[in-house]
């Protein structure tokens, strides 16, 4: 009879469970924590949270391969690259082209604004010995751009996918606080002031062309982003065409929100103990940090050169709207260039050089694939 | 004289803090528009009395929209 019980006994999980999983569960806590108090970045860092809990429950064997439930998420949503460009069909559905065609020269803002990928990528595996796979999923995060940081994690540094995923969402969240004191710092109160000239008006014909051009030139010179960029353009194509209203709201809503929650989940169960519980985790916080600095600079920095060679001035400011963090990014550009003058309003202008930041993104996470797969 | 305080973006107005007849100065929070999620203070442009009010909270306005006529003298 004891002898049953004690069987009982070990058949229960609590007697596998090691102090790593705990510590685990309380990252995993505090990240739902943030998320329901906090209202940080709720839709991803909620279900991320509640899938590291997941993870770290002996004996469940949720990420069991061919078994678990979570680890079939995981497989065949974002191991087989379909989880993340569902995610741009969406985004590229609630994307407004506008703001950047009205003045295309905003593009190169979001060009510039990659700077921080590229200085952390070569940081990263210069200076701390990160492989060149896993020195490319750290640059990444300072794209800013969730589903790309998840995308090429799964291609090139799988180990790494779920710490990258949380520090490229939480370092969004945390935008208000990290971007001002480097735009303040690189800019002067006189250049916050400068108001944009009035936009032009940006036609129906033009936004139908545009997703149609972008995702033939985009594919044909980086086409290794063709999985995030076709979905990117075709989402918006719905959108801007007027006439698969349908499609486009199923896009940008229904399929959005299925889709986010089979990203969540798993991206938190890849975080086991294990896998998270290493030095190197540490360094990719800090390095993704970096990362997050170093573009706000170098958009600032590429829009204050822009204004060296070009007779209209532009606001330095909209060069930090580069970071593809949409529209977080583009709204702290607004809020200070409103602090420094109470009638200037960016928004709109800043919304230009953000859309071109995911394109931006897109493109270097598809170089990094080129290179090195 | 007659100034026009027009919507610099378009978006849906959640509040309006200044009625006819009121006088004004430069930079008083006239009303808010909110867009891209964000609630943006409108402030009015010159020192004055309100004139007309053209909208309502919860209207949508475009762009370039006359939100409000401010009379100077």
């Amino acid at each position: 009879m004891i002898e049953k019980l004690s069987t009982l006994i070990f058949t229960t999980g609590f007697v596998y469970l090691t102090p790593g999983m705990v510590f685990m569960w309380l990252i995993g806590l505090t990240l739902i924590f943030l998320a329901v108090a906090k209202g940080y970045e709720p839709l991803l860092l909620l279900p991320i949270g509640f899938g590291i809990v997941l993870a770290n429950l002996p004996l469940a064997g949720l990420m069991e391969p061919e078994t678990g439930l979570l680890w079939k998420f995981y497989e065949y949503g974002i191991h087989w690259e379909i989880i993340p460009p569902l995610i741009f069909l969406g985004l590229g559905a609630l994307t407004d082209f506008g703001p950047m065609l009205a003045r295309p020269s905003l593009i190169f803002l979001g060009a510039g604004a990659q700077g921080g990928v590229y200085i952390a990528f070569f940081a990263a595996h210069l200076l701390l010995g990160f492989s060149l796979q896993e020195a490319a999923t750290i640059g990444i995060i300072g794209g800013a751009d969730g589903p790309t940081t998840i995308f090429l994690a799964s291609k090139l540094a799988p180990h790494m996918l779920g710490t990258c995923a949380v520090a490229a969402y939480s370092y969004m969240a945390l935008v208000p606080i990290i971007m001002p004191p480097i735009i303040k710092l690189l800019t002067t109160a006189t250049e916050r002031k400068i108001v944009m000239p009035k936009a032009r008006k940006v036609g129906r014909l033009e936004k139908i062309v545009f997703p149609l051009v972008g995702v033939l030139v985009m594919i044909l010179l980086v086409p290794a982003s063709a999985p995030l960029m076709s979905m990117f353009m075709v989402g918006n194509l719905f959108r801007e065409c007027k006439v698969v209203e349908r499609l486009n709201l199923a896009a940008q809503n229904e399929l959005l929100n299925i889709v986010t929650i089979f990203l969540g989940l798993p991206v938190g169960a890849t975080m086991n103990a294990q896998n998270f519980l290493r030095k190197d985790v540490i360094f990719i916080f800090i390095l993704g940090l970096f990362a997050f600095i170093a573009s706000t600079a170098t958009g600032i920095l590429v829009a204050k050169g822009m204004n060296l060679l070009s007779k209209t001035k532009i606001n330095p400011l909209l060069g930090a709207a580069g970071v593809s963090a949409v529209p977080m990014a583009a709204r702290v550009v607004h809020k200070m260039g409103q602090q420094a003058d109470k009638k200037n309003y960016l928004l709109m202008y800043a919304m230009g050089p953000n859309v071109a930041g995911v394109i931006g993104t897109v493109t270097a996470a598809g170089i990094f694939l080129t290179l090195l797969k | 004289m007659q100034h026009k305080m027009v919507a610099p973006m378009a978006g849906k107005v959640i509040q309006i803090n200044i009625n006819v007849g009121d006088s004004v100065e430069e930079d008083d929070e006239g009303l808010v528009i909110e867009a891209m999620k964000m609630e943006t203070p409108i402030f009015v442009p010159c020192n004055g009395v309100v004139g007309q009010i053209k909208v309502k909270a919860g209207d949508n306005v475009e762009e370039d929209d006359v939100l409000a006529v401010i009379e100077t003298e």
